[in-house]
């Protein structure tokens, strides 16, 4: 009798523990084909001398490491990486500050604002398509656009060439994924405040501790987690910066290149339909994305981990 | 439970290893398709001896615009020359970016297995060897059935593009496209004292005189030219070798260089107004408010673009194509300072069609016969590539309203006998569009001409990866 119940006991925690494997089987599975075997095959196809001249094929022929052997002979990759680096920054900075500034502003409570309204005011850039938002400054900016247009009745000789000058170009594109992005930074970095317990920054008032000084001391070290989570995602945004400068230049990332990033000089490979170099520069991006992202999760976590700021 | 855990954690593995490898042994196979040696390759083929197989109801047209979709329609089928029960699928693939060609090239790579197949596509000049020397087009003789007399008044350049490197015709076209000086009338008087073509001419005849008169322009407060890219054409088609040399070592002629110190000329010194071939600010200049003196079109340029840039009420918003609206009416044309070419259509048949008899019909109406392409002229103003109709037309007392009364004819018929296509090679189009890319930094001075150089170089090499400095 009493093993009977056992094993009824056994087989009723199995058919449970099972639904849970089946109602993850589906992430695997999209995970899988979707990204875990494009990435492999990548890996796979940049070691192959593979491309196509007009409609004539070569290849595929192994050829080991040859493919970035040939990335780092012409050497511009160092220089796309650089470009893409510098327009996140210029465009990340602002974006984080001023992104934080509302968050603390949104969320405290004395000043009683009515934030529904201007969270969903500055989301609205994010909702306009890349591309579309682009092609709206490209029509701005243009040497005969309606900025030009309004430099020269402010008394300007010329205009200003805006596509034809190394800052104004980067500048442009950076101000666009500010913009694009800050109300989504905000959101999340308001989430992250707003699950600070009210009774900890109410008790550091009681003490006398300033605004400034609660921010610093009580408001960044909680929403440590939801930082790193905005940092990392950013950059890997910020690394894959495509559709803005794509459009924005036609795909050339003029001036002299200055504005071509890393995923357009990618894009550049598939004009020829050339896999063994564009998976040799995806697989080097993989690898500086991991370990950027690796160096931003132990610098902002250095210590920490499993303490959280205010144990101490 | 753990037994249950270790087989699902087995299934998927399964699930990764095969689709892993499934997705591993792909890439192979797709080559071994394109490897494989196609059935023209002995000169003439067995498939299509003419109606005698029986014939597709679907016509499957692919191009870029709807230039040949509306010569088609007029010409065609208004005609009554179009069997009724022959379906027209139009596939048409804007030019930007290369999208036209990647479509194309995706869908003739699948020629074989596909179930809609193409019957007829459209090239352009810049890359018609790219598929005149592949399989993918059939012999316009032997395979379609034209004849050697058909084909006779067709301009022997516009042969020599489609023919590929056994000398066998691949393409036809309804089109010459010789290129021309469009200048502004009004400005022409102003500056130079007179507005008549043949006076004008003898001011633009070569390069020096043209820099003068450019200094003159600017003097009165006029542009020479509207961009950079203007008078590229001219230069890179009187060049003394192709862009790529049989060892595949890419070769900058002099002649281009040439462009790059006038052109730099210019832009330092005022003589144009910097914008590039098709933007906004281009478009702009040959409008009613434009300062521009001249533009260097081939025949399409003047009907289709120039025409339509010079009206102060677009077509489309009710305006009317006559003097008195823009600037119609102020234009003329002279030959310039070198004869050049811009342009042109050519309609192949696809590898594969089962419409033989209907395209062998449609590229003789369109053309090889003389009346329609004759009235295709007199209707649009486009140069169509028929000696007959064209001298009859250069002689008559045939007018341009738009040209203010000229016979440009006239002068087309006289250029267009002159172009030379013999240095064209399969990778014209990217070069030409890198090299204006690269060189705008140099002449809006964010580059040296080294770095220039430098960044073409990158460009194209990204594009051919077979080529080399």
């Amino acid at each position: 009798m009493a093993s009977k119940s056992e094993t009824f006991r056994k087989h009723k925690s199995v058919s449970y523990a099972k639904w849970g494997y089946i109602f993850i089987t589906p992430f695997f599975l999209t995970y899988c084909i979707f990204s875990l075997i494009p990435l492999v095959s990548t890996f796979y196809n940049s070691f192959f001398e593979n491309y196509r001249v007009g409609l004539e094929q070569i290849g595929p022929k192994f050829i080991g490491f040859e493919n970035y052997l040939e990335v780092f002979r012409q050497g511009d990759i160092i220089k796309y990486f650089y470009n893409t680096v510098f327009i996140w920054l210029v465009g990340f900075i602002p974006q984080i500050i001023i992104s934080l500034l509302l968050a603390v502003l949104f969320t405290d409570l004395s000043l009683k604002l009515r934030t529904s309204v201007f969270k969903s005011i500055i989301y609205m850039p994010n909702l306009i398509m890349a591309s579309a938002f682009s092609m709206l400054f490209f029509a701005l900016f243009s040497d005969n656009g309606p900025v030009n247009n309004m430099l020269v009745s402010m008394g300007m000789k010329e205009g200003y060439r805006f596509f034809a000058n190394v800052g104004s170009t980067r500048g442009l594109i950076a101000l666009m994924n500010f913009l694009m992005w800050f109300g989504n930074t905000t959101i999340l970095l308001m989430a992250g405040i707003m699950g600070i317990d009210t009774s900890i920054i109410e008790s550091a008032q009681m003490d006398g501790a300033s605004s400034p000084r609660i921010f610093r001391k009580i408001t960044l070290p909680l929403i440590r987690p939801i930082l790193v989570y905005v940092l990392i995602t950013s950059m890997i945004g910020g690394i894959q910066m495509f559709d803005v400068p794509q459009i924005l230049t036609n795909g050339k990332g003029n001036p002299d290149r200055t504005s071509m990033t890393l995923i357009m000089y990618l894009n550049k490979h598939l004009y020829s339909k050339n896999f063994g170099m564009a998976g040799a520069v995806s697989v080097l991006l993989f690898i500086i994305t991991a370990i950027l992202s690796g160096c931003v999760f132990l610098m902002v976590y250095r210590g920490k981990i499993g303490t959280g700021g205010l144990k101490k | 439970m753990r037994r249950s855990k270790k087989i699902l954690a087995i299934a998927i593995m399964m699930a990764i290893a095969l689709t892993a490898a499934v997705g591993c042994t792909k890439a192979p196979q797709v080559s071994d398709q394109t490897d494989k040696p196609s059935v023209t390759d002995n000169g003439t083929s067995d498939v299509t001896t003419p109606g005698e197989a029986e014939e597709g109801k679907v016509l499957r047209i692919y191009c870029w615009n709807e230039e040949f979709k509306s010569r088609f329609t007029d010409y065609y089928e208004k005609a009554g020359k179009l069997p009724a029960d022959i379906e027209v699928q139009w596939v048409i693939t804007p030019n930007e970016n290369n999208a036209y060609q990647n479509k194309l090239d995706e869908d003739l790579l699948k020629q074989d297995t596909a179930s809609e197949k193409i019957d007829m596509f459209l090239i352009e000049a810049d890359y018609a060897l790219k598929y005149v020397d592949s399989d993918y087009t059939l012999d316009v003789i032997n395979d379609i059935g034209l004849t050697e007399e058909d084909l006779s008044q067709q301009y022997e350049y516009t042969k020599e593009i489609a023919t590929d490197s056994k000398g066998r015709l691949k393409g036809v076209t309804w089109q010459a496209t010789p290129g021309l000086f469009a200048y502004r009338r009004s400005i022409a008087r102003e500056v130079l004292g007179t507005d008549d073509p043949v006076e004008v001419q003898k001011h633009l005849s070569d390069w020096d005189k043209f820099d003068s008169v450019a200094e003159k322009m600017h003097s009165k407060g006029y542009k020479m030219l509207s961009g950079y890219d203007d008078a590229y054409r001219v230069f890179s088609n009187n060049v003394s070798a192709p862009w790529v040399d049989e060892n595949g070592k890419i070769v900058i002629d002099p002649n281009l260089m040439r462009w790059v110190d006038q052109t730099k000329t210019y832009t330092d010194k005022g003589y144009n107004n910097r914008t590039s071939l098709w933007s906004a600010e281009w478009a702009a200049d040959q409008g009613p408010g434009g300062k521009v003196f001249g533009f260097f079109y081939s025949t399409w340029g003047i009907n289709f673009t120039l025409l339509d840039n010079s009206l102060a009420v677009p077509v489309a918003e009710g305006g009317k194509k006559e003097v008195g609206n823009g600037i119609f009416g102020d234009w003329a044309v002279c030959e310039g300072p070198q004869s050049y070419y811009w342009g042109g259509t050519w309609i192949c048949a696809a590898k594969g069609t089962d419409n033989i008899t209907l395209v062998r019909d449609i590229m003789k109406t369109l053309t090889c016969d003389a009346e329609t392409m004759k009235q295709i002229t007199i209707d649009t103003e486009d140069y169509t590539n028929n000696m007959k109709a064209m001298n009859e037309l250069a002689n008559s007392d045939y007018q341009s309203a738009f040209l203010g009364g000229q016979n440009h004819i006239a002068l087309f018929a006289a250029a267009a006998p002159k172009i030379d296509m013999s240095n064209i090679s399969r990778y014209d189009q990217g070069m030409n569009e890198e090299f204006q890319a690269a060189f705008k930094d140099y002449f809006d001075g964010t580059v040296t001409k080294e770095q220039a150089l430098d960044n073409f170089y990158n460009a194209v090499l990204e594009k051919y990866p077979n080529l080399s400095r």
